[in-house]
């Protein structure tokens, strides 16, 4: 072995890093914050009293994790521009993980609407709260904060899957390390270099997602102990 | 040009719906080896050995198998190993699971009661007598359900060893849609094989899961 590591080709490169760094940052953002709201109306959808829309919304959930993201992305991607339908990559992408990212959110938001005990409904119902106070105060806000761990590591998880986007060549960290190797011929440094980042913007979001839980949370704050 | 699909083609995405499930086996069979090893380091009693199992546990969960995949390719290259493209997506992913299967063990182990591992030593087993007579009989019910859905997250992942190369089911259906361009039909079909591997998992999983639940409810 007399390889020659060779990290400061990279250094005229760090504007490119930085500027995929904040394109993933900023595609997970957007997809996490829609595919949230799809997720909980999707989860909501599962406990509706209408069978077809139960029937439905499990439909979408089960091909969705049954599937590889990869496989979802070329779908949507190929599929509509073969279709006429030519769309920005950031967008195309984006749509593919709110897509997936639902689909996930939809399951883990359920499994906390079901931890919510009957009687706390009921409770809510003797105090004459309306069905709109009860979903958001009894059954949804308890049941984010139940699950938050869940889903915010789904989101960090969903957060390293966009470095998939790059093969419908998305402009995201790994577009940029692609095309960085190419010109650089350093293509083992140019990796190692964005698993860094990525590590980085793992602990980031980590980070992130604990304030938003402290701020979102009173009894987080108040009391320092999670549900 | 031809512009139909065949049975040629269907016959290659079946073909490469078996490297899917190959390569999915030796990920699992390689990461369960290596994962218990993960596990084992995770809940020692020595403090290094946790802290060292522990950073390799983050590192892994914390940065995207695709790139764990091209590091491992272009990294073998530089030192000068020629894997075939199997054995290099087999290595990939046998580090990638054998982070998560680790940390699932390891939250196993812990969830047995306390008293188990005192009441273990009290008898004077030795620390192995304690893991494979005492711990892991009553770890592996608990283990068993989010092992199996892990299994459905494998599956699913082995579509990225198409990026280095290896002719997966995913990479099949690439080289199919490149000469016909029917997107739609081509993903979808890939889409749906890789649905029947993994729905019949995640079922299983979940009944796993309930049965053990039984007595809480």
């Amino acid at each position: 072995m007399n390889y020659q590591f060779d990290f400061e080709a990279l250094l005229p490169y760090w504007q490119s890093f930085l500027q995929g760094a904040i394109t993933t940052i900023q595609m997970t953002i957007v997809a996490v914050a829609i595919g949230l709201v799809i997720g909980v109306l999707c989860a909501i959808a599962r406990r509706s009293a209408y069978p077809w829309l139960r029937f439905l919304v499990g439909i979408y959930i089960e091909t969705v994790r049954n599937t590889p993201f990869i496989v979802q992305i070329f779908f949507i991607f190929f599929g509509l521009s073969s279709m006429g339908l030519t769309m920005p990559v950031f967008f195309a992408s984006v749509f593919a993980m709110v897509i997936n990212v639902g689909a996930y959110t939809a399951e883990i938001v359920r499994a906390g609407m079901e931890a919510v005990h009957p009687s706390q409904i009921e409770a809510a119902e003797a105090l004459g709260l309306s069905r709109f106070q009860i979903y958001r105060d009894i059954i949804l806000m308890p049941s984010i904060e139940r699950v938050y761990p869940a889903l915010t590591s789904q989101f960090i998880l969903m957060m390293l899957s966009t470095s998939i986007t790059s093969q419908i060549s998305a402009e995201e960290l790994t577009g940029v390390a692609n095309n960085i190797q190419s010109y650089t011929f350093r293509s083992f440094e140019t990796y190692i270099v964005i698993a860094v980042i990525y590590l980085m913007i793992t602990y980031l979001l980590r980070f992130g997602f604990y304030a938003i839980a402290l701020a979102i949370f009173p009894r987080r704050r108040k009391l320092g102990t999670p549900l | 040009m031809t512009d139909g699909f065949t049975t040629n083609h269907l016959i290659y995405l079946l073909n490469g719906l078996v490297w899917t499930v190959v390569l999915s086996a030796l990920a699992f069979a390689l990461g369960g080896i290596a994962g218990f090893f993960v596990m084992l380091a995770r809940t020692s009693t020595m403090r290094w050995l946790r802290r060292l199992s522990l950073v390799y546990v983050q590192i892994i969960q914390g940065t995207p198998l695709l790139i764990l995949m091209f590091v491992i390719y272009f990294g073998l290259g530089v030192i000068g190993i020629e894997l075939p493209p199997l054995m290099a997506a087999g290595v990939g992913m046998m580090i990638y699971s054998s982070a998560y299967l680790g940390e699932i063990w390891r939250g196993c182990v812990e969830s047995v009661p306390r008293t188990q591992f005192e009441a273990a030593e009290c008898l004077a087993l030795t620390r192995w007598q304690v893991l494979t007579d005492v711990i892991l009989p009553q770890a592996l019910r608990i283990a068993t359900p989010p092992t199996v859905g892990f299994m459905v997250q494998l599956v699913k992942n082995t579509s990225l060893a198409s990026v280095v190369g290896f002719v997966e089911l995913t990479r099949a259906a690439q080289v199919i849609n490149n000469s016909l361009f029917q997107p739609f039909l081509i993903f979808g079909i890939a889409a749906a094989f890789y649905f029947c591997v993994c729905y019949p998992l995640s079922v299983w999983s979940r009944s796993l899961e309930r049965k053990l639940n039984v007595g809480r409810r």
